[in-house]
């Protein structure tokens, strides 16, 4: 049977640890891994573990319940698109999502919940039906679950013209059409982007052929590294201190393989995190044995006769003898097929409204066109109405629901998406997981715990208000500080509250400035009258 | 005679049987304060935030309406500590807090010890197949007295390693030292009775730990006194007053849950039906009785360590604060038909067993108890009826339940022949 733990919920309360605990795991303080394609005879464990967790984190899939079908919800304010066109759109009209993923899956579902009966077309590039890939990092990686049992439960039928194994290879918005790798043409009404990104790999392309030179995305990524991880390498070199590489390092650390991790940066997760908070990341690999060199970069990659990865040379001078190499080197916005469409769309992912309506070159709105997930750009308010691309799992989620809301929503009923970014990572048996967004902090101070003890939680920000917080082992108590975030609260909070530090001052966060991905767009602007002024994007790429 | 406050009418044990309605009364203002400059907080939204504050401190000794109760050593969950009792993890902060939970946690559930709780359901069921068996040939049963104490008493028991005999002894003390925490009683008796108990208590408790020290066996106090982890043992009287913790707190809660349930169950017909026809639905049916009918209706003595502005009132630094569980959990903000049964409700959020780092230690163990024990009522018991409703209530509105439910029944189905 199938099921997923809404980890962006979970407050680490172990409870369904306790009443299934074949099924689900704590690692640590509050760190929880599990099987999402447990065994039948685990059904009444888990029927009580996903009612007992307190914040209702746990979804079955509801096409497997034997009892109950659940009826479709009539969302608030649904009911008035039900005039004019609207009305008919949501009952006969052609709705295409291009992406069958968590974002694709869920805005589908979302449709249907809505009430929308129209015909629906889902294209996904992998032949796989939807599947959840943090897994992947994690459980997969130490063999406690196969890259096949990772699949998502679904929360009800969707009825949907599934398109599996063909990627969309262009988008003619004049004729509303799809255009498919196997020749085809798909006619919308309404289009969803939900692409999302795939794994940037290793820059050289012939090092980056040598077995045992990979990136995890996918989950043929996850099954062959778990493969190439149980046959014992003599040393695993993580190229990258994100998430996916920390992740990784930790998995080959409990597997009592030797991990050698090269990151650029001044410390872990420093992208997300800051190098000030990334550095006890940092200082928790280097615990647990990861040899973890930052500031260092791999120079190149070297193989034997047969191809296969035998060396690494890094820029601290040293050569390394390894078998692996996990390029961890961030994501590529899966936006390729749009050039030429008219959409804004590059390297910085497809931008669209709070509505998740797309913009086209222009910078003009499209009303049919929307785009959710991992390759969207999207402007957060809170944060200075920036436009961010969130990669999480959550707002994979979150910005579904709000963009299958508005394509079957009149003009007064849409929904802007102003969800508080949120993401966890289990690493090292530590749970670190993140509300706000850290990333435009200046400052950073350890509000409560100990640093010493891995248990503490840090709050960001950004010229005198609070933006983000991030706790290592205390998720249970960032509920409170979301509504901080929300609100602007003053930082550095001066409140009194349990289990203060002896140090709380702020210190500068250590974020490297990042250039703005969009500044590099190359965009030609003709016409002379307004009626005929428009902007073209133009890709002149560097070689 | 001034006119009584709710909240006076909510301690009063004249409305033990149903104060719902003063809930009702209270809720309209979700913040109130009374005349002793305490807080009470009585809606969902306002009660999960506040779990979840680190302004809010559990520590019971830096409160002032504990202090002026003379409750100073007494935990909020009817611990029935005794004056000068060495506090327990309920009644602190972190990172004491985290600390001897954790220890504590080792030996009882994840990530040590996983397996525990779920391994021990077929015992439970067991006992309830035992308990409901010797009902047999009697046409009138107690409910609390011949199912819902003797079953979560015997699992604490067996859990922690306490003699089967031993719950004789026990049992007076527990229940003067429960009566004690009746904020109906005047402070002087509570805290006379207080004192009296906790002693025999913590000589019980002390012999029972030197007892397994010396011949450790399978059980949780044997592991407690014996096992240093990595955090170290707890000092011998810390354990005394954590064991007393897990004993008394680790059936009185669940014997209110399960007879709640019984009598929730017989007021609905319908639903008692629908259980015999699905078993099954006793597992969403004991989280929906958490939020209907908790066995614990609210957490005195929260102390305020800061400013707190909440519903639009400030909470002041130093003010005591009673979070209202029963309250918030039919807040119509939280819940639709909020005073309507709903045994298969989805997504049931409620505050039965609290939240935030203090959630319920033994909440899995309460779960299985009172799923496995409302599941048998209903298949096996023929013809069950109420004798009197409402039934007796015991005095404590805070560990709110029936003190008897007698009921009559046709007779027992044996085990496998239901339906």
């Amino acid at each position: 049977m199938r099921l997923v733990v809404d980890l962006t919920k979970c407050q680490g309360y172990a409870q369904c640890a306790f009443l299934a605990p074949d099924v689900f795991t704590i690692q640590g303080d509050e760190a929880l891994t599990y099987d999402p394609d447990p065994d039948e005879a685990q059904r009444t464990r888990i029927r009580r573990a996903a009612a007992a967790c307190p914040v209702q984190a746990i979804r079955l899939d509801q096409l497997e319940e034997p009892r109950s079908p659940r009826p479709p919800i009539e969302a608030p304010g649904t009911a008035a698109a039900g005039g004019g066109n609207g009305g008919m759109f949501k009952r006969s009209g052609r709705i295409v999502i291009v992406g069958t993923s968590l974002t694709g899956l869920r805005a589908a579902e979302r449709l249907r919940e809505e009430g929308f009966t129209g015909s629906l077309t889902l294209i996904g590039e992998e032949t796989h039906e939807p599947y959840d890939r943090p897994p992947l990092s994690k459980q997969v990686l130490t063999g406690t679950v196969r890259s096949d049992d990772t699949s998502l439960p679904r929360r009800r039928t969707i009825d949907a013209d599934w398109r599996l194994g063909v990627a969309a290879t262009g988008l003619d918005l004049a004729a509303r059409q799809v255009h498919l790798a196997d020749g085809n043409r798909i006619g919308f009404d309404k289009l969803l982007i939900a692409t999302g990104v795939r794994a940037r790999s290793w820059p050289n392309a012939a090092e980056a052929a040598l077995a045992g030179v990979l990136t995890l995305r996918t989950r043929e990524d996850a099954a062959t590294l778990r493969q190439l991880l149980a046959a014992r390498p003599r040393r695993v070199l993580v190229i990258g201190a994100g998430f996916i590489g920390c992740e990784v390092a930790s998995v080959c650390r409990e597997l009592g393989l030797p991990v050698t991790v090269a990151e650029a940066g001044p410390a872990p997760l420093g992208a997300a995190l800051g190098s000030v908070i990334g550095a006890i990341a940092g200082e928790l690999q280097i615990e647990n044995g990861v040899d973890l060199r930052c500031g260092v970069r791999v120079v190149s990659l070297e193989g034997d006769a047969g191809g296969q990865l035998r060396r690494a040379r890094l820029s601290d001078g040293t050569t390394l003898d390894v078998d692996i190499a996990v390029a961890a080197l961030g994501t590529v916005r899966n936006g390729d097929w749009l050039a030429g469409s008219g959409l804004a769309s590059g390297v910085w992912g497809v931008a669209c409204d709070a509505g998740c309506r797309a913009f086209d070159a222009n910078g003009l709105v499209t009303d049919d066109v929307f785009v959710a997930g991992d390759v969207s750009r999207a402007p957060q308010p809170m944060f200075g109405y920036q436009f961010l691309a969130v990669e999480h799992w959550g707002n994979a989620i979150s910005q579904a629901e709000v963009a299958a809301h508005n394509m079957v929503s009149g003009e007064t009923e849409r929904w802007p998406h102003l969800a508080v970014p949120k993401f966890w990572s289990v690493q090292f048996g530590t749970e670190i997981k993140s509300v706000g967004v850290p990333s435009v902090a200046d400052q950073v101070a350890i509000v409560q715990g100990a640093v010493a003890s891995r248990r503490f939680l840090a709050v960001y920000g950004y010229k005198g208000r609070i933006v983000a917080a991030v706790a290592f082992n205390q998720n249970k108590w960032l509920d409170f500080y979301e509504p901080l975030i929300e609100q602007a609260a003053s930082f550095p909070p001066s409140f009194h509250h349990v289990d203060e530090p002896a140090d709380a001052q702020p210190v500068q966060a250590g974020f490297q400035p990042a250039a703005s991905p969009t500044q590099d767009a190359t965009v030609v602007v003709t016409g002379h009258y307004p009626n005929e002024r428009r902007a073209r994007l133009t890709d002149r790429r560097l070689p | 005679m001034a006119q009584p406050t709710i909240w006076e009418q909510i301690l009063d044990t004249a409305n033990r049987a149903n104060p719902y309605p003063y809930y009702e009364e209270l809720r309209k203002t979700p913040v109130t304060r009374l005349p002793d400059g305490s807080y009470l907080v009585s809606t969902y939204a306002e009660i999960a935030a506040l779990l979840h504050d680190p302004r809010v401190s559990s520590d019971i000794t830096r409160n002032p309406a504990a202090a002026a109760a003379g409750a100073a050593a007494t935990g909020e969950d009817g611990d029935g500590d005794g004056a000068g009792m060495t506090p327990t993890f309920l009644s602190m902060d972190p990172p004491d807090h985290d600390k001897f939970r954790r220890i504590t946690m080792r030996h009882f559930g994840p990530p040590t010890t996983p397996g525990r709780v779920a391994g021990m359901e077929e015992r439970m069921a067991e006992i309830v197949t035992d308990l409901v068996d010797d009902m047999a040939d009697r046409g009138r049963i107690d409910v609390v007295d011949d199912l819902a104490y003797p079953l979560p008493v015997t699992v604490i028991c067996e859990l922690l390693g306490v003699p089967p005999g031993d719950e004789q002894r026990f049992r007076v003390w527990v229940d003067v030292a429960l009566q004690s925490t009746d904020p109906g009683l005047d402070p002087e008796t509570q805290q006379k009775k207080r004192v009296e108990a906790g002693k025999e208590l913590r000589a019980f408790m002390q012999e029972l730990v030197d007892t397994h020290r010396r011949a450790p066996g399978n059980d949780l106090l044997s592991a407690m006194a014996t096992d240093d982890g990595p955090e170290g043992r707890m000092p011998d009287e810390q354990l005394v007053s954590t064991g007393l913790l897990l004993l008394i707190a680790g059936h009185e809660t669940t014997v209110n849950l399960i007879s709640n349930g019984a009598l929730t169950l017989l007021r609905h017909p319908a639903e008692l039906q629908r259980l015999r026809d699905d078993p099954g639905l006793a597992i969403p049916m004991v989280e929906e009785l958490l939020r209907y009918e908790p066995p614990v209706h609210f957490i005195p003595f929260r102390t305020a360590l800061d400013d707190i502005e909440i519903a639009g009132t400030t909470i002041p630094a130093g003010a005591s604060l009673t979070l209202v569980l029963a309250a918030g959990n039919r807040d119509p903000a939280h819940v639709t038909d909020p005073g309507l049964f709903i045994p298969d409700r989805r997504n049931n959020q409620h505050l039965g067993f609290g939240g935030g780092v203090h959630l319920c230690f033994g909440a899995p163990l309460a779960r299985l108890e009172a799923q496995i024990a409302l599941t048998q009522f209903a298949t096996r018991l023929e013809n069950p009826r109420l004798v009197s409703d409402p039934p007796p209530y015991r005095p404590s509105p805070f560990l709110r339940g029936p003190s008897h439910l007698p009921i009559d029944i046709d007779g027992v189905l044996a085990p496998g022949q239901e339906n």
